[in-house]
């Protein structure tokens, strides 16, 4: 029994060898979805650069499904389903609940992520990730999602299943960490979003199958989206709970508060599902009343949430670099912070990307009136690689980095191109943000295969010159960002493979887990009553850039048609 | 010695004071939320784009009977490379724009600054409903005819592009709204 638990000699961290084992299968599977998704997103961005064009018509959608499912479904969950591991097991010091139905639920979600791919592939199956009914795919295709979900969920109740066992056998005192807490939320989260999945998937198999007479298109986007929208909820949770637990590691910082983290962790799950209603804001059949309520009410206190994490985060980082003595002026913490490292700079890029661009164009966007002008666009597929690929995906990537040592126990390779893959990668993805988003305020539709209108017979739309050097700078963002999305998955390989292998006791240096200051270290810190000035002066020029941005945006409106 | 991975110190940490940086966003962020809040009713009162959400079940037989006597009433003539149908209504009238695998049908030619009461759905599957250049985007539904109003405010010929993906066809889906003063 006493080798059944291993103690990190970098870390401190206790691991329960089943969990570990959970783990490294979950960020390993993780990471070779991320490479497929990552070359079908490749093939989709070169066919839009129009001079470029590269897929005929079926293989783009095609890709573009695959680029989809594979990116946004199995690298991000495979991934999160680690990560509750790690955050429970790890993080608590205790033994995973019922490894072997963890490895049931692992296998549930690779049958159903290679059936997926499968399906896809063999071209019966070209619905995007979207699948609205009454555009049918071959039943594998709702099987294979409703498997690869029922394995998640599995993966969510062992998880919890994990936090009784810590709580019975006392393996930590008092509350859960902040970072464990924000895990649970991600959990919570995660199985309300599998339900409304098997909700809608289930009668869409059933369907599929013959056995239903009618799925009602309004109804599954309703649904759908509840499912849809809610995971990305699961991504926000995680990957903030990932920027917590990295401000720890590389800085060794405590909350700022409490109270007011976890305030705003509970927030995401009492309002986040019901703001998915903002994807019906263009829909027939929705009233007015029903859409203000989910995108304000619900909507703003997500988003205040989400607003209360982009101060208490690198705020928490601001006071550890303080109280470290990094105090003067506005912005020594910031200067100081060690920038050549992957864990924190993937974090901070990802931390700015979402805020800005990401969390920004999400709140526009998810007006009532101002969706108008976007729904269905470019725009659309530029918000969210903002928020879930600089946010989540690039978070994910910066933790990975220390994970290979901490879990893995091998060195990293090649750690001078590591220490560019975070700007690489993070700058490539915000020119595909920027660009996409910009073609879309010019109205160049989403998933679409020809903007020349070239198989039409002759009834052609012209598009803006702009909008085809914004799709060929989209281009040349895809192969940087791809570039940077490669030397990830080549580095982490081959650190796993080929990574000097890193004694039981051997510990690393530099110290690769940050201690954390004394109490009294913290103590006058900053200017006056302010602890963290620099941070509020950020938040500020983020809010700004907010508040101008949006009512542009109401500029714009006020400029087209009247639409009543 | 605490950080984000540890319990926290103190047990009853909820009862611990928040920082005054906090304190200072959360009251921004709040205020903030209030603004946008109140200017979507506020849109509603004052502003002209409102998309309404009057919306009938229907069959893709009956709208399509519904737009074929529209076509048949106000066609004025036949045009383009599909050699569809122009049609145009009656300031203030009603309008029927059929979205199918791949087309929009038929043309519709509408006045400068009059207002048109629009009847929108799908005969298959979902579509995107997107004028360009004034980029409205508005989604089509089989079954659901959505009804609501367009008032032009520039003359020129606009393109209605789908901008939900709809098949193979799907780049193919373009149709014509002409504007005249």
């Amino acid at each position: 029994m006493t080798e059944i638990f291993r103690t990190c000699p970098d870390t401190g961290l206790k691991f329960h060898r089943p969990a570990e084992n959970l783990m490294k299968a979950n960020a390993v599977a993780a990471v070779v979805f991320l490479l497929v998704g990552g070359v079908y997103g490749l093939l989709v961005g070169l066919t839009r650069w129009p001079a470029v064009h590269l897929l005929p018509a079926d293989w783009f959608y095609l890709a573009l499904t695959a680029h989809g499912l594979n990116v946004l479904i199995f690298w991000l969950i495979f991934f999160e389903i680690a990560l509750l591991y790690f955050c429970s097991a790890a993080l608590l010091g205790c033994r995973i609940a019922t490894p072997k139905i963890a490895w049931a639920g692992f296998a549930l979600m690779l049958i159903g992520a290679l059936m997926n791919n499968y399906i896809v592939l063999t071209g019966n199956a070209t619905v995007m990730m979207t699948s609205y009914a009454p555009m049918e795919a071959h039943p594998l295709f709702y099987l294979s999602l409703i498997l690869f979900a029922v394995g998640a969920l599995i993966g969510c109740f062992v998880f919890f299943g994990t936090l009784v066992v810590a709580k019975a056998e006392k393996t930590y005192e008092g509350s859960v960490s902040l970072v464990t807490f924000g895990a649970i939320t991600a959990a919570i989260i995660a199985v309300f979003t599998i339900v409304s999945g098997a909700i809608i998937l289930i009668p869409t198999l059933l369907w599929s199958l013959g056995f239903i007479a009618e799925i009602d298109a309004l109804a599954y986007r309703l649904i759908w989206w509840g499912f849809g929208h809610s995971s990305q909820q699961i991504n926000v949770a995680a990957h903030i709970s990932v920027w917590y637990a990295i401000a720890a590691i590389v800085f060794g910082a405590k909350p700022m508060s409490e109270k007011v983290s976890r305030m705003a962790f509970l927030m995401y799950i009492l309002f986040l599902q019901l703001a998915s209603a903002h994807h019906l804001l263009a829909d027939p059949g929705v009233s007015s009343e029903f859409k203000m309520f989910n995108t304000s009410y619900a909507m703003y206190l997500a988003v205040m949430a989400s607003m209360v994490h982009g101060l208490t985060v690198p705020g928490s980082i601001e006071a550890a670099q303080r109280a470290k003595g990094f105090n003067s002026g506005l912005f020594e913490w910031l200067r100081r912070a060690p920038w050549g490292n992957p864990t924190f700079s993937g974090m901070f890029i990802s931390l700015v990307g979402f805020g800005f661009l990401g969390g920004i164009s999400g709140v526009v966007m998810g007006v009532e009136q101002i969706n108008v002008l976007m729904h269905n666009t470019v725009y659309v597929p530029g918000h969210f690689h903002a928020t879930v690929v600089i946010g989540t995906t690039l978070a994910f990537m910066a933790l990975t980095y220390w994970l290979v040592p901490v879990l893995f126990r091998r060195e990293l390779v090649m750690k001078k191109l590591a220490s560019w893959q975070p700007y690489l990668f993070g700058i490539g993805m915000s020119g595909v943000a920027l660009f996409l988003m910009g073609a879309g305020t010019l109205g160049v539709p989403r998933r679409h295969w020809d903007i020349t209108f070239s198989m039409t017979g002759g009834v052609v739309h012209e598009f803006p010159a702009a909008a085809n050097t914004l799709l060929a700078l989209n281009g040349l963002s895809v192969i940087l960002a791809i570039a940077g999305g490669a030397a990830f998955c080549i580095i982490i390989v081959s650190s796993l493979l080929f990574g000097r292998k890193l004694g039981n006791e051997e510990k690393l240096d530099p110290p690769i887990m940050a201690t954390p200051p004394e109490d009294s270290d913290y103590e006058g810190i900053g200017t006056g009553a302010i602890s963290v000035p620099g941070t509020l002066v950020l938040a500020g020029v983020f809010f700004v850039a907010f508040a101008v941005y949006y009512f542009i945006n109401w500029k714009y409106l006020a400029e087209t048609w009247g639409i009543g | 010695m605490n950080s984000t991975l540890t319990p926290p110190k103190s047990k009853l940490w909820w009862n611990e004071p928040v920082e005054k940086s906090e304190l200072i966003w959360i009251s921004i962020v709040f205020v903030w939320g209030l603004v946008m809040s109140f200017m979507m009713p506020y849109w509603h009162v004052t502003g002209n784009q409102n998309l309404s959400n009057e919306t009938y079940k229907t069959t893709p037989e009956r709208f399509m009977s519904k737009a074929q006597s529209f076509v048949d009433e106000y066609t004025v003539r036949n045009e383009g490379p599909r050699n569809y149908p122009v049609v145009k209504p009656p300031p203030g009238g009603d309008v029927y724009m059929v979205a199918r695998l791949w087309d929009f049908w038929p043309i519709v030619e509408l006045e400068k600054d009059q207002t048109y009461r629009f009847h929108l759905s799908s005969m298959d599957w979902q579509h995107g409903f997107s004028l360009q250049p004034a980029n409205i985007n508005i989604q089509v539904l089989p079954k659901y005819e959505h009804v609501f109003t367009l008032t032009p405010n520039s003359a020129g010929e606009y393109s209605v592009i789908c901008n939900e993906y709809c098949g193979i066809g799907h780049h193919m889906m373009i149709g014509k709204i002409l504007v005249v003063e």
